[in-house]
C-alpha cells in the first residue's frame, strides 16, 4: 500500500510520523490510523468500505497536513468511504488525501462525504489520485459542503496522470456570511476516459465568495462534460467560474456554467474556453526549438499543475 | 545572413506586404522602422513561418538556404527565433522552466544570469509562472532572457519596448546591444526612433514597402521628415509606386 501510495505522490514518511494525524485504508481494511492532538479520527468496517469521522476540535490550529490514503489493490473491488469532516468553530487545518488504485482492471470507488467548516474555521482539501494504467476503474466522489460565517474552504481534485477511468464528481456547497470558497479540478483524460463533474456552489450569505477553477485535457475518444453552478443568492456575493478544457485527437469536452443571481447586489462571472491549445502558445515554444509534441505537452503540463 | 527577396503578402484578397526585398548582416542590429500598421508585425511572422503568413510570392533565404516554405520549428532548429509583441503567457509554467525551454542543457546560472541582466531578480522571479500575473513589462523582460539563454543567431525582436517603461528602456537597449556581442544577429521591429538608433542599419517601412534603407541616422530622419506628418495614406512616398 505504500508503494500505491507514493505512486499516488504521496510521501510515505508523513504517513509513519506520530505527530501527523492519518488514516491508511485499503478495500475496507484500516491498515493504519493516527490520531494526534486537537483531531479526532473515528472508523468503522463496513462490508463494502469504511465509515470515518475527522473533527477538527473547536480552535485548534493544526500545522501538519492530515495525511489520508484510501485505496483498492486487486484488480478488481468495491471501495465505499462514508466520510464526514467537521472542522469547528475557529479550527484551522489542511487534508491531504491520496487515492490510489494501481491495478485496477474493475474496481469501483464511492466516496460519499458530508463536511462542514463551523464559524471562521478554514478548512483546505487536496485530493490527488491515481488511477494506474489500464482504465478500468470507476470513481464517483460525491460531497455535501457547508461553509458557516467566516469560514473558508480550499478544496482540490488531481488526476492527471495515466488512466482517469469513469469519473463522476459531484460537489455541492452552501456558503454563509462572509465566507470564501474555492474549488480547483484538473483531470487528463486519454483513451475511452469518461469525466463528468457537476461542482455547485450557493452562495447564500453577504459577502459570499467562490471560485471554481476547472482545467481539464482529454485527448484520443476521451470525453468530458463540466457542469460548474454557481448562485448568488445574497448581497455582495460574488463568484466566479474558470474553466478551460483543451481537447485533441478525438477527444471531446463540454462546459456547462450555470450562474444564477438572486439579489440585485449579488455578481457572479463565468469564463469558459475550450478547444485546441492555444495557437500562439504553440508557436511561441516552437519558436523556441520545442517541437509540437514537445510544446502542446509543455502546455497541457503546466495548465495541469 | 538574412536575405529577402522580392516578398509579398496576400492575405483575404489584400496585399499586406509588396514586393520586399532586404539584407541582414549577420552579427549586427538591423532595424526595421515603421508607423502603426505599416506591416512591419506581418513581417516578422513571415519571416518566423507563423501559420496563415506564407509568402505569396518571393524568397527568404538564411545562410544561403531557402527558408521560404519551411515550418517554424525548422527555422528555429536553424537558429531564428521570435520575440512577439505580446508574448503568450503560460499557466503554472515558471520563469525557470520556461527558460530551460530553450537551452540545450539546462544551467541554473545561465538563467539567473539572463534574468539579472533583464534586471529581473532572479530570487524573486525564478519560481513565479509565465501567466497573467506577470505585467506587461515583466513578461517582455523574461521574453528577452529566453532569448539570452536560447542563444540564437537570429532574433525578430517584434517591438521589444512595448510595455517598457520609460526609465527602464536604456536598460534594456544596453541589453540588445550585449546581444549582439554575444553573436546573435538582431532584427528588430519598431516604430520609435531611438530603439531605431541603436542599429548598425535600419530600414523604414510603410504600407507594406520598404521606402528606405540606409544608415539608422538617415532613416530616422526621413521617418521625422516624412512619416511623422503624413496626412493620409495616399501620401507619396518618393520611389514607390502606389496601388490605389
Amino acid at each position: 500500500m505504500v508503494k500505491a501510495y507514493e505512486l499516488a505522490g504521496g510521501d510515505p514518511g508523513s504517513l509513519a510520523s506520530l505527530n501527523t494525524a492519518s488514516m491508511v485504508v485499503e478495500g475496507n481494511n484500516v491498515l493504519s490510523l493516527n490520531a494526534i492532538d486537537g483531531v479526532i479520527l473515528e472508523k468503522e468496517k463496513t462490508k463494502t468500505g469504511i465509515r470515518a469521522k475527522i473533527v477538527i476540535k473547536e480552535g485548534k490550529k493544526i500545522e501538519e497536513p492530515i495525511h489520508l490514503c484510501f485505496g483498492v489493490l486487486p484488480k478488481k473491488g468495491l471501495q465505499e468511504i462514508i466520510m464526514r469532516i467537521v472542522a469547528k468553530k475557529n479550527s484551522k487545518a489542511s487534508i491531504l488525501a491520496h487515492c490510489t488504485f494501481p491495478n485496477a482492471v474493475a474496481v469501483k470507488h464511492i466516496m460519499d462525504a458530508e463536511v462542514s467548516i463551523e464559524e471562521n474555521a478554514h478548512l483546505s482539501y487536496d485530493e490527488v489520485h491515481f488511477h494506474g494504467p489500464y482504465g478500468g476503474i470507476e470513481v464517483v466522489p460525491k460531497s455535501r459542503i457547508t461553509v458557516d460565517q467566516g469560514g473558508r474552504l480550499k478544496t482540490s481534485f488531481a488526476l492527471t496522470t495515466e488512466r482517469v477511468g469513469k469519473l463522476d464528481i459531484d460537489y455541492d456547497v452552501a456558503a454563509q456570511k462572509d465566507s470564501l470558497v474555492e474549488i480547483s479540478t484538473k483531470v487528463y483524460g486519454r483513451k475511452d476516459d469518461r469525466i463528468k463533474i457537476r461542482e455547485r456552489v450557493a452562495l447564500n450569505g453577504e459577502r459570499a465568495r467562490s471560485v471554481i477553477r476547472t482545467r481539464i485535457a482529454v485527448r484520443d475518444e476521451a470525453v468530458s462534460e463540466i457542469t460548474s453552478i454557481t448562485e448568488g443568492n445574497a448581497a455582495y456575493a460574488r463568484g466566479h467560474v474558470d474553466c478551460t478544457e483543451i481537447v485533441q485527437g478525438n477527444g471531446s469536452a463540454k462546459a456547462i456554467p450555470i450562474a444564477t443571481v438572486n439579489n440585485e447586489k449579488a455578481k457572479i462571472t463565468h469564463e469558459a474556453a475550450i478547444g485546441c491549445v492555444n495557437k500562439k502558445q504553440l508557436e511561441t515554444l516552437i519558436a523556441h526549438g520545442l517541437n509540437e509534441d514537445k510544446a502542446i505537452d509543455v502546455i497541457i503540463k503546466g495548465m495541469l499543475k | 545572413m538574412l536575405s529577402i527577396q522580392n516578398l509579398s503578402l496576400i492575405r483575404n484578397g489584400n496585399e499586406i506586404l509588396h514586393n520586399i526585398s532586404l539584407e541582414v548582416n549577420e552579427g549586427g542590429i538591423h532595424v526595421i522602422l515603421g508607423p502603426n500598421g505599416a506591416g512591419k508585425s506581418t513581417l516578422a511572422y513571415v519571416l518566423m513561418g507563423i501559420g496563415g503568413f506564407t509568402p505569396s510570392s518571393g524568397r527568404i533565404l538564411f545562410n544561403g538556404e531557402d527558408i521560404t516554405n519551411k515550418s517554424i520549428f525548422e527555422r528555429a532548429k536553424r537558429g531564428i527565433t521570435l520575440g512577439w509583441q505580446e508574448p503568450a503567457r503560460f499557466e503554472g509554467l515558471s520563469i525557470e522552466e520556461y527558460l530551460s525551454l530553450g537551452m540545450r542543457e539546462k544551467d541554473e546560472r545561465e538563467i539567473k544570469k539572463a534574468l539579472t541582466m533583464v534586471n529581473l531578480n532572479p530570487e524573486r522571479y525564478l519560481k513565479r509562472k509565465v501567466d497573467e500575473a506577470l505585467s506587461g513589462g515583466e513578461r517582455k523582460r523574461v521574453e528577452f532572457a529566453a532569448i539570452i539563454t536560447m542563444k540564437p543567431k537570429l532574433a525578430i525582436l517584434d517591438e521589444p519596448d512595448s510595455g517598457i517603461d520609460f526609465v527602464s528602456l536604456d536598460d534594456l537597449l544596453g541589453v540588445m546591444k550585449s546581444l549582439k556581442h554575444q553573436n546573435i544577429t538582431l532584427l528588430i521591429i519598431t516604430h520609435r526612433e531611438e530603439v531605431a538608433r541603436i542599429g548598425d542599419r535600419a530600414s523604414l517601412m510603410c504600407d507594406g514597402f520598404i521606402v528606405k534603407d540606409s544608415e539608422p541616422w538617415e532613416v530616422t530622419k526621413y521617418f521625422r521628415k516624412v512619416c511623422a506628418t503624413c496626412p493620409t495614406e495616399k501620401y507619396s512616398i518618393e520611389g514607390i509606386e502606389r496601388k490605389e
